[in-house]
């Protein structure tokens, strides 16, 4: 304990002039951040800024904590007992992992992008309405409004726009994952989690994510997980590589993906091509 | 080797298809008996009169009294068990979500609890009643109905409950909904189909069940206009007729049971229905 204690001491230390300095740049920053599940150790010590408007690959074999670290940022950790998360994570200056404030406030500060669609029971319309509900907005045109708005963000207005109130089961994978995206964009986040988003969808609807999410970096702050590098390298302007629960490498995507440091990125990098 | 598999093939679709017509034949026989006993003494005095003097040596009259008992009883003992095992249900899958062990101790004992034959919940409704001053009347037969049927609503909701996969919590619960909020608009509309399963099975077990009305709603001729008087049920009808050594009278008891049979059919039916209109989009 004692060890875990100095060693975060050292970190803070070393963390934050670098951090005063990048302030206005960061949207996200994640201090000493260690998650256990029991006796594992899941996520060692990461510290992490996330940049504005830009995409953030978090990159790495499976089961390397990626999708861990991504659920920290928006506290389901919550929903699993034996998880244990210390750390700080901030965002707009806020720590999130240790403040009093309302917990489905802050998760409303970022969209989540499943493996797997899950949209709600309820119609197409419904499913995005929900979101813009949350709110707290009453006005029906508005809400109109606003579902046409945030499916057309999406690209599937067109798709769907005859068919509003129908269930999502009747759209293809790939357009449930868009609805749960446009259903995720109407509770106005600031940052767009992205976990293997497009692991159950074919090319073509991979493609059309990909796409949307090179158009909605200019609003919105993406981290994306995934394990396929081709994807990473496709999207990435800033690549986090992690493997056993720890940060090996980040920085600018270019860089990294030039010149690795570290031989796990480069064997996954040679793997992966 | 394919001559083997095709005949294995074809003797597990004969045998399983056997297991399950024989249950629909059976079923089907059963309802046959009743109706062609009953048949004869089923009319619409019987459904719209109620007892007169003599009725069960053969005199006049019908079973009114104990068709508005029963779903008296059946309607408010089912009341009170959604009323009680709804919201339960919804607690064990959303806000004990990380505590499984938790869980599956409620679910244990819910379990025992549906284990318990009908006769236990009368005589511990029956020392309930007397406990708390009351007589034999409508009021202490819905509370022993709806603790008999409560761990049947929760237990099948919850059993439905429980397959929600836990992306559509993590979903929810990532648009910033709150956990009211996540067990009211999407667990509950999720689950639908099994809450309304769950009801039907604990109506019909409470229209059905004479055990645990036995001490506790007793029997009248009348019908009750209060919570205090007591009331006739369905199947005590049917028990107290069938026991009769006058044939007419026992053929009263299979038209009792017709009865009986047709009231769970048309609710069943009704509900069914009103589960898919409520639950399934139009998918064109």
């Amino acid at each position: 304990m004692n060890t875990i204690i100095t060693e975060t001491l050292t970190e803070q230390l070393r963390i934050i002039p670098e951090l005063k300095q990048k302030k206005q740049a960061s949207i996200l920053q994640i201090k000493n951040l260690n998650v256990w599940a029991k006796n594992h150790h899941i996520l060692k010590n990461i510290n992490l800024e996330i940049p504005k408007n830009s995409i953030t690959v978090l990159l790495g074999p499976s089961g390397c904590g990626k999708t861990t670290l991504l659920k920290s940022i928006n506290k389901l950790t919550d929903l699993y007992k034996e998880l244990k998360v210390s750390g700080q994570i901030f965002i707009e200056n806020d720590d999130i992992l240790n403040t009093n404030k309302n917990i489905p406030l802050i998760r409303q500060k970022m969209g989540l992008l499943s493996q797997k669609p899950y949209p709600l029971p309820v119609s197409i319309y419904k499913n995005v309405a929900y979101g813009i509900k949350l709110k707290g907005i009453k006005d029906k045109k508005l809400i109109n409004y606003q579902v046409e708005i945030k499916l057309k963000e999406v690209g599937l207005w067109n798709e769907v726009k005859n068919r509003l109130h129908n269930s999502p089961d009747s759209l293809s994978i790939g357009q449930q994952q868009r609805l749960c995206l446009a259903r995720g964009l109407a509770v106005k986040p600031y940052i767009i989690l992205a976990d293997e988003p497009t692991s159950a969808l074919d090319p073509v609807s991979s493609k059309i994510i990909e796409n949307l999410f090179r158009e909605l970096k200019k609003y919105y702050t993406i981290i994306l997980v995934t394990h396929i590098l081709r994807q990473a390298q496709r999207l990435a302007d800033n690549v986090v590589f992690m493997n056993y629960g720890e940060i090996l490498e980040q920085g600018n995507a270019d860089e990294v993906f030039k010149n690795p440091r570290t031989s796990q990125m480069k064997e996954y990098m040679i793997d992966g091509n | 080797m394919k001559k083997r598999k095709k005949v294995e093939e074809m003797f597990f679709r004969i045998l399983s298809g056997i297991a399950s017509y024989s249950l629909i034949v059976i079923l089907c026989f059963i309802i046959l008996i009743i109706f062609i006993k009953g048949f004869n003494a089923l009319s619409l005095d019987m459904i719209f009169k109620t007892p007169k003097g003599g009725y069960y040596y053969g005199g006049e009259g019908g079973v009114l009294n104990a068709i508005v008992g029963s779903l008296y009883i059946a309607f408010g003992a089912t009341f009170i068990a959604i009323i009680i095992g709804m919201p339960a249900a919804l607690y064990i899958n959303v806000h004990l979500i990380r505590y499984r062990r938790t869980q599956n101790t409620i679910r244990y004992f819910l379990d025992a609890l549906w284990g318990i034959p009908s006769i236990v919940y009368g005589a511990f409704g029956f020392t309930l009643m007397l406990f708390l001053g009351m007589n034999a009347s409508l009021l202490a037969g819905i509370i022993t109905v709806a603790l008999l049927i409560t761990p049947i609503v929760i237990r099948t909701f919850d059993e439905v409950l429980s397959t929600i996969p836990k992306g559509l919590h993590e979903a929810s619960l990532a648009l910033g909904s709150t956990r009211a909020e996540m067990a009211f608009k999407v667990m509950f509309k999720q689950g639908f189909s099994g809450f309304i399963t769950a009801v039907l099975l604990a109506f019909g077990r409470g229209i059905g069940d004479a055990a645990s009305v036995l001490f506790t709603a007793g029997y009248t001729d009348l019908i009750p206009t209060n919570l205090d008087e007591p009331a006739a049920t369905l199947p005590l009808a049917i028990f107290f007729q069938l026991s009769s050594p006058i044939p007419e009278v026992r053929e009263r008891a299979y038209a009792a049971a017709a009865i009986l049979t047709i009231i769970i059919l048309i609710i069943s039916l009704t509900a069914r229905g009103f589960s898919k209109k409520y639950s399934k989009l139009n998918i064109k």
